[in-house]
């Protein structure tokens, strides 16, 4: 299946081009994209952190992943929010730059990762997880969300 | 020396010139700052959000303030020299730049924020650590942080954008 038609598409959005066309859209844009991103991390680093049995270790990571929720669920919708535009003032580029095709990639399994197996073990009795699994989930999370944002930044580049 | 005159030696010299014409290096560096921030920045931002009581309300600030901070910097020592690292790649141009202007004086005021909260309202934490309304000063002081920090992101990612040069 060839997406080509459809990203060519996409940098034809009239959202694409308002933004290809505003000296200071794209950055402005650029610039909430990254305070979600400081934000998205600590989200992800206060919950692994403590599955790793560092950071707040006063409180259960089932009561820190649920305080932390809203703010993990906010900064992510702000993330794509701000990152859809982004791609579609530059969509042509994208296709053709690897570090977007595995930054997706990543972005895919992060996301499902975070709200499925993670979430269950987080919020899950620490008795019944037991450390070393514990610790496998929060690692396996921090590798997942590095990649996002270091292939992410790497679309600049390549 | 002056401190344009510094720059212009420093530009120059063997380092600078090698990070600037670095393939991987100066890429290396650049998506270390940023990824560092977080490290550096989303825990400071927990517990400036704990202050101004948008969450863990229930868990005490001291501790929130404590388990972090060597969290924080960590990511803060890698935040510094990974930006001294970028700036060394073009002095010149980055200290005539206005958004890089602005952001150190940010910087500088976050500083300040962060040193007075902890020698005043953060001293007595233990009277206010559970307390359901932080103090006003504790609570401005997270607010100014909130603000101050995301100014410094802002104008740090602006002044790859040269309107002004």
């Amino acid at each position: 299946m060839d997406l080509l038609p459809f990203f060519q598409w996409c940098e034809d959005t009239a959202l694409g081009q308002v933004i290809r066309d505003s000296l200071w859209l794209f950055p402005v844009i650029e610039a909430i994209h990254l305070l979600a991103l400081a934000l998205l991390g600590g989200c992800i680093l206060v919950v692994d952190l403590r599955l790793l049995g560092l950071g707040l270790r006063s409180q259960s990571a089932a009561n820190l992943a649920r305080y932390i929720h809203p703010w993990l669920v906010g900064s992510l919708l702000t993330m794509i929010a701000t990152g859809v535009p982004m791609f579609l003032s530059e969509a042509i580029k994208c296709y053709y730059s690897p570090p977007f095709w595995y930054k997706m990639s990543f972005l895919a399994v992060a996301t499902v990762y975070t709200f499925s197996l993670r979430r269950r073990v987080a919020g899950a009795d620490p008795a019944k997880v037991g450390p070393v699994w514990g610790r496998l989930v929060a690692l396996t999370s921090l590798t997942l969300w590095f990649c996002v944002g270091f292939s992410g930044r790497w679309i600049a580049f390549y | 020396m002056s401190l344009p005159a510094f720059f212009e030696w420093l530009e120059g010299t063997w380092a600078s010139i090698a990070i600037r014409e670095s393939i991987l290096f100066y890429p290396l560096v650049e998506t270390t700052h940023v990824l560092t921030l977080c490290l550096f920045l989303g825990m400071t931002a927990t517990w400036d959000l704990r202050l101004v009581g948008l969450t863990m309300r229930k868990v005490p600030v001291s501790e929130i303030v404590n388990r972090l901070w060597p969290w924080a910097m960590a990511g803060f020592a890698l935040m510094v020299i990974s930006g001294l690292l970028l700036f060394l790649s073009g002095p010149v141009r980055a200290s005539q730049n206005i958004f890089f202007q602005v952001k150190m004086v940010m910087l500088a005021l976050a500083g300040v924020n962060a040193f007075v909260f902890h020698q005043t309202v953060f001293r007595w934490v233990e009277e206010w650590d559970m307390a359901p309304a932080v103090p006003r000063r504790a609570k401005l002081a997270g607010a100014s942080s909130l603000v101050l920090w995301a100014g410094v992101v802002v104008c740090g990612r602006m002044q790859a954008y040269n309107w002004f040069d």
